[in-house]
């Protein structure tokens, strides 16, 4: 029987939540003993090849690529993971949410008392996938079967929810996984 | 704030001995007098009958008929309920309007007109309804109401609108309604001739547990709608122990779809004020509450006038009958437009002169009711049935009917139906039966108790009217091949969220969101899981609540989830894009129009 896939992708993350994955050390052996990584910043894999047991999203949705992402996320994978406080909450990048869109692009890019900007114009090229109103968390954009709260959350705890989603055994989550200060 | 503003607040609160639990009587006055209750007002009324500010001011803000802020001299409120919306409320709506340049919830800018909409004011078999000021209008056209507020423009009173009067007492001139009865078919008990006093006076010759004795032994059950039986529930009243022990009369009528009080208390006020007296003699109360709905304001001096007869004629006040020993009066306690204060116990908060709040059970209102005590809450129609047990005996009331029912039940029918109107028929009458009665005939579902009850359809058009199968207070409305029955519930939940009194997590949020999830379906933006949802969001917030306004408000998701589930399943579609509440073109609104370029992965 093949091997069942997980994909992990960082949206607007910081890719802390993706160290932590790494952070279960040699447990990653084990790991890719039981499943195979499909579209992941780990293996640079960029598309997904195929359908996925399980997905891990970082971060909220900033602009409209993170939007897509997310989507083909849903498409792609049975169970859908929010992992770390930005996918759940939308973390630190949401503090722009009490801010117009404008007034941030404003401070960012002209008058941010650090900012360099002779040509004084806001980078606008046709690449550059366009911002939402604010940051979302994963949930409100698609339906998300779970959510791993913590920033980020530790190794420990994504170990404990990766293999017991893998062999579906029940999860346990004791205390000092979830505790947080 | 003027002198004279001053002396009349007062005078209103001396007028009631300044005693703070008369606030409903006040508070209505003085809206009455002045077209709203005003912070200065509520000041003066707070110091004269000295109790904190607050009080006042909750009771103030709780009741649909009160205001903070000015009303126009001529209040308009249009009845929306669902019977309404499908006989012309939105024409009517807009036609008003239009008219006044003014929105509902809003006053003219000459202080003269304000609208406003309410939930069922009790005529559903004669909609379109609305009430201007207390006086109430029906099958009222676009161009009537044009003429209406062309004439009222020109200086007309309402209660000179009125173009004939309606049938029955309804054209008795302390009534002038113009309202019409519409009682399609009499029974034995309510609807029978009657000889006044007769009842009572049978009572007297008995020892009071003798009359309960009766009351038991003809089985019956409470008509307002919960079924509870009503010896028993005068026997733990009567047995309690109080100083004063207290009737109350619910005449609050609340559940839309429902009219068959308003009959009752327009043709058979006699049975009920004998069935009230003979139950203050069975539980050893000696005074009586009719707790009259806002909307029938307009029976008060008719009811007024039908107490001071009956002490003329003894069957009230001391000595009834010349039974020494046995005194009973009755008052009446006006409400102002709060569906939850048909709820024994918010009904009793309401008469003591707070808001409408239910109360934790235990205490029962039998053992703690009214001020703390003893206090029998009944519905109109139980009070006569009761009059008529005494006189008819409790063995023929007990053949009339079912085993578990006995006695006859007035329904009131509206929607899709040609012959709309009261009907008293016996308990156990089949709901086809019912249907080929009043022209229902090509119904698709019945609403069968109004938003707190259930709906059904054709399949379930073979069972029977009782407390054990179709149970209902009344309420029965008929709905035709057209109509869409998801917009029903729809509104009966819009109507839940909105009569909530607030007090109960469940209730307040829980209904809520079952209408938001609704809606969502509605909106085809639903998943299979949604159906879930609903499901087990509903069985918490019955499970949960407080008083039986949440444990009843999901009845109409429930019931139409079991009843008429394809309806919601050629809706809901699995893998929707996105949630229901995300709109990607909404979030990219503000990033489009910076950059003036359209996005490259959502095209609009
Ligand atoms: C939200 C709510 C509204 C109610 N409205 C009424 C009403 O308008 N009239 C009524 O008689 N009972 C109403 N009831 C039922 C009363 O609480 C109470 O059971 C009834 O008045 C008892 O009288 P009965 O035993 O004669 O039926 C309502 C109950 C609830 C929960
Ligand atoms: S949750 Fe913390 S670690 Fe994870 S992406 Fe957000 S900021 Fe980084
Ligand atoms: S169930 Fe609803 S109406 Fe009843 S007490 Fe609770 S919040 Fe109030
Ligand atoms: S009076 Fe309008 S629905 Fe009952």
């Amino acid at each position: 029987m093949a091997k069942p896939k997980i994909a992990t992708t960082s949206l607007a993350g910081c890719f802390g939540c993706h160290m932590s994955i790494l952070d279960i050390d040699e447990r990653i052996l084990e790991l890719v003993d039981i499943v195979d990584f499909d579209k992941s910043p780990i293996n640079d894999i960029k598309e997904f090849t195929g359908e996925c047991l399980v997905g891990l999203v970082e971060g909220g949705c900033a602009n409209e690529e993170n939007v897509r992402v997310l989507q083909d996320f849903r498409k792609h994978c049975k169970i859908l993971i929010s992992l770390g406080d930005c996918a759940i909450n939308g973390g630190l990048p949401a503090m722009r949410n009490t801010i117009p869109l404008k007034e941030c692009l404003d401070e960012a890019y002209l008058n941010g008392p650090s900012v360099y900007n002779p040509s004084g114009r806001i980078p606008n090229d046709s690449e550059i996938p366009l911002l939402l109103n604010k940051v979302y968390p994963c949930h409100e954009v698609v339906k998300i079967d779970y959510h791993l709260p913590g920033c980020p959350p530790s190794a420990d705890t994504i170990w404990q929810a990766l293999t017991a989603l893998l062999t579906d055994k029940p999860m346990e989550l004791p205390y000092e996984l979830i505790k947080y200060d | 704030m003027s002198e004279n503003f001053e002396t009349a607040i007062r005078s209103m609160c001396e007028g009631v001995g300044n005693d703070k639990a008369r606030m409903m009587d006040i508070v209505r006055e003085v809206q009455e007098t002045f077209g709203c209750v005003s912070d200065d007002a509520m000041d003066l009324i707070a110091d004269q009958v000295r109790t904190p500010r607050v009080e006042v001011e909750s009771v103030v803000t709780f009741y649909a008929f009160l205001s903070k802020k000015q009303n126009g001299t001529v209040v308009f409120r249009l009845c929306d309920d669902i019977i309404d919306r499908m006989f012309g409320f939105e024409r009517l709506k807009h036609a008003i309007t239009e008219e006044l340049g003014i929105d509902i919830g809003e006053t003219t800018a000459d202080g003269r007109f304000s609208l406003e909409t309410t939930p069922c004011i009790g005529m559903c078999d004669q909609a379109p309804a609305l009430m201007i000021n207390d006086e109430i209008f029906t099958e009222v056209s676009r161009d009537t109401l044009l003429d209406y507020v062309e004439q009222l423009k020109a200086g007309i009173t309402p209660e000179r609108l009125r173009r004939r009067l309606g049938d029955g007492n309804n054209s008795n001139p302390l009534v002038s309604a113009a309202v019409s009865n519409n009682i399609r078919t009499r029974g034995e008990v309510i609807f029978a001739p009657l000889e006044c006093g007769r009842a009572l006076k049978k009572a007297l010759s008995m020892s009071p547990n003798e009359v309960i004795r009766d009351i038991k032994t003809a089985r019956l059950r409470g008509r307002g709608g919960a079924g509870f039986p009503t010896g028993m529930k005068w026997d733990f009243t009567r047995a309690a122990r109080g100083e004063r022990k207290f009737v109350i009369c619910n005449a609050d009528e609340g559940e839309p779809g429902t009219f068959k009080d308003r009959v009752i208390l327009t043709e058979r006020p006699e049975l009920l004020i004998e069935g009230m007296a003979i139950a203050g003699y069975a539980i050893g109360a000696q005074e009586g509450i009719i707790y009259l709905r806002g909307e029938y304001a307009y029976l008060r001096p008719f009811l007024e006038d039908m107490l001071q007869k009956a002490r003329n004629t003894g069957m009230l006040g001391k000595a009834i009958f010349g039974k020494q020993g046995f005194d009973f009066d009755i008052r009446i306690q006006m409400g102002a437009g709060a569906y939850v204060c048909g709820e024994e116990t918010a009904l009793i908060s309401s008469c003591e002169g707070l808001r409408g709040d239910p109360k934790n059970r235990p205490p029962f209102p039998a053992q703690k009711g009214y001020h703390g005590y003893p206090t029998s809450v009944n519905n109109v129609e139980t009070f006569c049935c009761v009059a008529r047990i005494l006189d008819q005996g409790a063995g023929w009331f007990s053949q009339i009917g079912s085993k578990g029912s006995t006695g006859t039940k007035l329904l009131s029918i509206s929607g899709d139906c040609r012959r709309p109107g009261v009907y008293e028929v016996p308990f156990g009458i089949k709901l086809c039966e019912v249907l080929e009665m009043a022209g229902g005939n090509g119904a698709v579902a019945v609403q069968i108790g109004g938003p707190s009850g259930q709906m059904v359809g054709p399949k379930d058009y073979n069972r029977t009217i009782c407390y054990d199968d179709l149970a209902t207070g009344g309420a029965m409305m008929v709905f035709g091949p057209n109509r869409n029955l998801l917009e029903v519930v729809h509104y009966f939940m819009e109507f839940f969220v909105e009569e909530s009194c607030g007090y109960c997590t469940p209730c307040r949020v829980g209904n809520a969101l079952l209408k938001d999830r609704l809606e969502r379906i509605m909106e085809g933006k639903g998943e299979p899981a949604d159906l879930d949802y609903l499901e087990d969001l509903g069985v918490t917030v019955k499970s949960t609540s407080r008083c039986g306004l949440g444990q009843t408000s999901p009845n109409p998701i429930l019931s139409t989830l079991k009843n008429f589930r394809p309806l919601y399943e050629q809706l809901v579609h699995e893998d929707q894009p996105f949630q229901a509440t995300f709109d990607i073109q909404k979030a990219l609104g503000e990033a489009k129009s910076i950059a003036g370029r359209p996005s490259m992965h959502f095209a609009e």
